[in-house]
């Protein structure tokens, strides 16, 4: 597992992936945080970052598709699937590899946003004013989100060997279970099941968490989603063999 | 479909072993893709040490064998057994005894040489990843090539890396499919210089269309066509079973008759070529180039060319698979 993790970190890495992944979320955050008016934090009079959070999520349905898009896409399209699986090595091995890459990715496209609630905190006029635990059950829920978003990338790459079918499939699903389910609980026709549908989704867990108090459930609900999309990304690749 | 008998066939094995270890074991197999029957019923066995050309059109089910060889696709009935191991049963061994460049050579483009052989040496799982990798680079004469990225490499050198991958974990089998395909002569040279060195301590399946690859790397050709085994023999015996009869063509400086020609001792049938020019037909050609020399000689005839063309693997080749 860690050969193809390794692997797959230097390819983000030589091709520009990863740079410009991190580069470009933090210049999406940046923008909607500290410059464009609605949502700049420095006006709204509130200590806190809940401007990222809101925005994050979206932002990573186009950011860790891309990044997700090529890992199975390509090795498919160029042949090298065929090496990598007549290895000895698990086919789980594979597909964990690539998925803890592609999460480390986000971990460090997080990880600079930091500086943005270091700098509310400095910015705050009483000390002690920000909610520190709103704050990091946060990161905690958008770290939780991106493994989820990961797994739907991964999964999406493994069904396809086009790059672009990959990608496009994967913002749908990821888009499907941050929010459709939301939507769909407000739908007349679901009276009665709507609670069940709102909770499919990603987005109730995910506001859940960041209210600062992790709930087991939210923490099983993610877990939950993740090993899913693994499970299926194995039957996918395991499909070779049908 | 045939019934399974993974065990029973592994106990023959393990009797037979003690007298010639096989590397490789194909009982039977077969692989239906829908209703298309890519590979059928084949079997075959290759002892250890040995280089065997696996020889076929195109699309006549080499790649299939291969990649159910090497753990890719599982068969559709019968067994393979590489090394005593069933490729169903024991994959993740077999697949570490096995060194397998697939067809068209997939690789990592963007991925420096040396980078490559260190990822693959390490997904074989190789315990001295350094020394392995400057060994294996130094055998296929990749020296000078090691820092560059693959996609800057030319077809030739791509093979090498294709090959040192292959090998780079020491396998005890290679399965090598068509690996001179696309190069120039000269690479195509290197390449099987580079082959019957490995050849020699290790058992190699090299599959091809090109029948002088055969004779120039090969001690053994499976013939397959249309997914079936059509002849498996020595590439010596092989020649020399569908070798019916040679064809001398002579051309002598004045004119002569063609009942004159016909006696001379050997010689089966006699057709003009035009020009003085005569194809002489005999059912050998043992001491013919003798006989017919004395025949001018005696006659006062002068011998200005003579031809001897002998059936060659591709004869056979083109005849096993029409």
């Amino acid at each position: 597992m860690w050969t193809i993790y390794k692997k797959e970190i230097r390819s983000f890495l030589s091709s520009l992936i990863a740079y410009i992944t991190i580069i470009v979320f933090l210049i999406a955050t940046s923008l909607f945080l500290w410059i464009f008016r609605d949502t700049n934090i420095l006006d709204a009079g509130y200590a806190d970052i809940d401007p990222l959070f809101e925005l994050a999520p979206i932002i990573f349905i186009f950011l860790i598709s891309a990044i997700t898009m090529r890992s199975f896409s390509e090795e498919k399209k160029t042949g090298t699937f065929e090496t990598l699986t007549t290895r000895p090595i698990s086919d789980l091995s594979i597909i964990l590899g690539k998925y803890f890459a592609g999460l480390t990715l986000v971990v460090f496209s997080i990880l600079p946003t930091l500086i943005y609630y270091y700098t509310v905190i400095e910015l705050s006029a009483e000390v002690n004013s920000v909610d520190t635990g709103a704050t990091n059950g946060s990161y905690l829920g958008l770290l939780m989100l991106g493994a989820a978003y990961v797994a739907i990338g991964i999964f999406s790459s493994v069904i396809t060997e086009n790059q672009i079918v990959s990608f496009i499939i994967s913002m749908f699903l990821c888009f499907f279970f941050y929010s459709v389910f939301d939507y769909l609980s407000s739908f007349e026709f679901l009276k009665g099941t709507n609670f069940f549908v709102e909770w499919l989704g990603i987005n109730y867990h995910y506001r859940s968490i960041s209210k600062g108090v992790i709930d087991t459930r939210d923490v099983i609900y993610f877990i939950s989603l993740v090993s899913l999309f693994i499970w299926l990304t194995k039957i996918i690749f395991g499909s070779r063999k049908w | 479909m045939y019934p399974r008998f993974g065990h029973k066939f592994k106990n023959c094995l393990t009797s037979q072993q003690k007298i010639k270890p096989l590397s490789i074991s194909v009982q039977q197999l077969t692989k239906t893709y829908g209703q298309q029957k890519a590979v059928n019923d084949i079997s075959f066995e290759v002892p250890a040490g040995q280089v065997v050309g696996f020889l076929g059109p195109n699309g006549a089910g080499k790649t299939t064998t291969m990649k159910m060889l090497t753990c890719f696709i599982p068969p559709t009935s019968g067994i393979a057994i590489v090394c005593g191991l069933d490729v169903e049963e024991n994959s993740v061994e077999v697949r570490s005894l096995v060194g397998y460049l697939p067809e068209h050579n997939p690789l990592y483009l963007d991925m420096y040489v040396k980078e490559y052989l260190d990822f693959a040496a390490e997904i074989n799982k190789v315990k001295n990843v350094k020394e392995r990798v400057s060994e294996m680079i130094e055998i296929t004469g990749l020296t000078l090539e090691k820092r560059k990225k693959i996609g800057q490499l030319s077809k030739g050198y791509r093979q090498r890396v294709g090959l040192a991958q292959a090998m780079i974990h020491n396998p005890k089998v290679l399965i090598l499919d068509e690996p001179t395909s696309g190069l120039d002569p000269n690479q195509i040279g290197e390449i099987r210089n580079l082959i019957r060195t490995i050849g020699k301590e290790k058992t190699v399946l090299l599959s091809t269309h090109i029948m002088q690859e055969v004779e120039a790397m090969c001690d053994r050709a499976i013939i397959i066509n249309r997914g079936t085994i059509v002849a498996d023999d020595n590439t010596a015996n092989l020649r020399n079973s569908l070798k019916t009869e040679s064809v001398i063509t002579v051309q002598f400086k004045n004119a002569v008759s063609e009942d004159k020609l016909r006696k001379i001792p050997g010689i089966t049938k006699v057709s003009s070529a035009g020009d003085n020019r005569w194809n002489l037909h005999s059912a050998g050609n043992e001491g013919l180039q003798e006989s017919i020399f004395k025949f001018a000689v005696d006659n006062n005839l002068v011998l200005l060319e003579s031809k001897l063309s002998e059936s060659s693997l591709e004869d056979v080749f083109k005849s096993l698979t029409r």
